[in-house]
């Protein structure tokens, strides 16, 4: 279960904050990646997505309640495993879906699709197809918000398999130099692609942390009401102190690396937490009824269900209009 | 017009650029109390502060990506790369992550940053100081390479590369910094993408770019007291390069050599030779010639970089193949 489950599982004490969303709402967000997700999987089975996605199925505890404590002007660099960042910081599901496909309409035109899906509409400043390559976009995005003044920050999602990379250590200590309002948002699922992390790395990011002289927290990320409180905290503390922090959630990867992995490496054979159960158990201990839980779920299936059928309907883009965008018009900012 | 040193054009160029727009700051290694490796931005911390005018720590790779976070983030980043090896190491910001954006974000976003760097020879510094690398960059759609070679381009061009709404590489020649030359007041401008004929002549055009810009119009001058004149075309920018004016050029010339610093093999020379060979190949009298560094990594013994270095000499020899 340790190889699967990261290194943060260890629960961080922490008192309920009264500025985290409701369980229900949360519940809610977290239903609506599961099934867009069930959904691109079934897509991309039919060979309607094309390419190659990540889906991030057990991660949507930290997707969602990191992001409640954000706002549209707070900046998130995501990863390859992003669509759960992507729809949790406001894309909405018809840009989502029409960007998997490839369409015209699609969020980036069907210029990026999974791996680099974006909105910077709402701060999302992209999926990325290199691991560890959000990660100093979302310095420099931080940089800029405390240039601006006021109290913005940015977040840089990256995977337990991103502590090997250079940048991340570059970043660690330029952020803390610079005293730059980031936080990093470690989701440690165990898994480097198809290795164990523990066989690719030799420290705990909360170590690493100390060494830089970053604060860090650590916490089981299948809690989406642990994750959202503890966020609330830390991301009110980044805003008002304008310097880094580090937060690492123990998470789990339900599905493979990529779509159609069989998983043959894996030993663990220990059911995964699943963060959707862990909320849902939690809302029938305190009573909200099933019937109401369920018309949730329903709702969210129709929504997914009319954006996908939408996004079937989109056209496709053209090669032309491709190459009128390798290069932004000069006089667009001149 | 005042005489001023080739670095002096740059530092003015960005001083000037973070006077007039808020949106403009500096990053780099020793770029603010130290004033720059080769002092090119010198003074500018003080006149700016140390909010526009950064030092960062050795970390390219942090350094190039940061840009693109501003850039997204609203600002106007001009980021130093002391030498263009260390290029090597930013390599990921700027071709998976600053080249795309625009495109792959689907126009949501322009990425506006600048990279400066230096390239070429002549300071016996070695195969990890010396590279001419902009043909890499050439290479990705989304990037922007610019070499001047005068003080007025060096400011004027610089001055767009900071407008421009694009990544842009700004490749200048280590050894032209110390030059010594004429700086306008107000130097023209100098748009992205525009040739700049450096010198009118009708029996062959040398096309350059960068500080072999001076080693073309040495060779021009040679030629001339040969009776054979020469049409020097300055390139000025690399990506996207002036089509238009080499064809132009050749159509009235009829022969072409491209000289470059760098490798001849697989560089900005053989691009041009082979769309000229194929837009331009009923003008042609002649072969077209390259002249570049021979494949191999820059040495460092006086004697040999010197003849590594592609060179006047070299030049002419290759105009005289063309059969003038």
């Amino acid at each position: 279960m340790a190889e699967a489950r990261g290194a943060a599982a260890r629960g961080a004490a922490h008192g309920r904050n009264a500025r985290a969303p409701e369980l229900i709402e949360l519940y809610r967000r977290m239903v609506t990646i599961r099934e867009a997700e069930k959904s691109c999987g079934a897509l991309f089975a039919a060979g309607e997505i094309p390419g190659f996605i990540h889906l991030s199925d057990g991660q949507e505890g930290v997707s969602v309640g990191v992001m409640a404590s954000l706002r549209a002007d707070d900046t998130i660099a995501s990863t390859h495993r992003g669509h759960g960042h992507a729809l949790a910081k406001g894309l909405g599901l018809d840009g989502f879906f029409r960007e998997l496909m490839g369409k015209a309409d699609g969020a980036c035109k069907g210029r990026g699709g999974s791996m680099h899906v974006a909105d910077l509409s709402v701060g999302m400043l992209g999926a990325n197809g290199i691991v560890g390559g959000g990660v100093a976009i979302a310095l420099g995005s931080g940089l800029a918000q405390k240039l601006r003044g006021g109290d913005g920050l940015a977040i840089c999602f990256f995977g337990d398999g991103a502590l090997a990379e250079g940048i991340v250590h570059e970043s660690l200590n330029i952020a803390q130099l610079k005293q730059i309002p980031i936080l990093f948002v470690c989701e440690n699922n165990g898994w480097s692609e198809f290795s164990p992390t523990s066989t690719q790395v030799t420290f705990t990011l909360e170590k690493l942390a100390a060494a830089y002289g970053i604060p860090y927290v650590g916490a089981d990320g299948s809690d989406v009401e642990t994750v959202a409180e503890l966020a609330a905290d830390v991301v009110d503390r980044v805003r008002r102190d304008r310097g880094p922090a580090v937060l690492e959630f123990a998470t789990t990867r339900i599905r493979g690396h990529y779509e159609g992995d069989a998983q043959r490496y894996r030993q663990d054979k220990a059911p995964p937490v699943d963060p959707l159960l862990v909320a849902r158990a939690r809302l029938d201990e305190r009573g909200v009824p099933a019937a109401e839980v369920e018309a949730i779920e329903a709702d969210i299936r129709a929504e997914v269900r009319r954006a996908v059928e939408a996004a079937r309907l989109s056209p496709d883009p053209t090669l032309e209009s491709a190459a009128e965008e390798v290069y932004a018009p000069v006089e667009a900012t001149a | 017009m005042s005489e001023a040193r080739f670095a002096h054009a740059i530092n003015r160029a960005l001083d000037d650029a973070l006077a007039a727009d808020p949106s403009v700051l500096l990053l780099g290694e020793d770029i603010a109390n130290a004033g720059g490796t080769f002092a090119v931005t010198r003074g500018l911390l003080d006149k700016h502060g140390p909010d526009r005018v950064i030092d960062m720590p050795i970390a390219e790779n942090a350094i190039a990506g940061m840009a693109v976070g501003l850039a997204l983030g609203g600002f106007r980043p001009v980021v130093e790369i002391m030498f263009m090896d260390f290029m090597t190491l930013t390599m990921d910001a700027l071709v998976n992550q600053a080249a795309k954006l625009h495109f792959m974000f689907g126009g949501q976003s322009a990425v506006p940053m600048v990279v400066r760097t230096q390239h070429g020879g002549g300071l016996n510094a070695g195969p990890q100081h010396s590279q001419c690398l902009e043909a890499w960059f050439a290479h990705i759609p989304g990037l922007k390479v610019v070499v001047p070679a005068t003080l007025d381009d060096a400011y004027a061009l610089l001055r767009s590369a900071i407008d421009d709404p694009n990544p842009v590489l700004f490749v200048e020649n280590k050894a032209l910094y110390p030059m010594k030359g004429a700086l306008s007041d107000a130097p023209p401008a100098a748009p992205i993408g525009k040739a700049r004929i450096a010198r009118a002549g009708s029996d062959v055009t040398i096309v350059s770019y960068g500080a072999m810009v001076h080693q073309a119009m040495a060779a021009a001058e040679q030629l001339a007291g040969e009776g054979v004149s020469a049409e020097v075309i300055d390139l000025r920018t690399v990506q996207p390069w002036d089509e238009a004016a080499v064809l132009a050029s050749l159509a009235k010339t009829h022969r072409l050599v491209i000289a470059h610093e760098a490798v001849e093999a697989f560089g900005v020379g053989a691009e041009i030779a082979a769309r000229m060979a194929q837009i331009g190949f009923d003008e042609l009298d002649g072969p077209i010639m390259r002249v570049g560094a021979p494949f191999m990594p820059v040495p460092f013994g006086r004697g040999l970089e010197v003849d590594y270095m592609p060179s006047a000499a070299r030049i002419v020899e290759a105009v005289r193949a063309t059969d003038v």
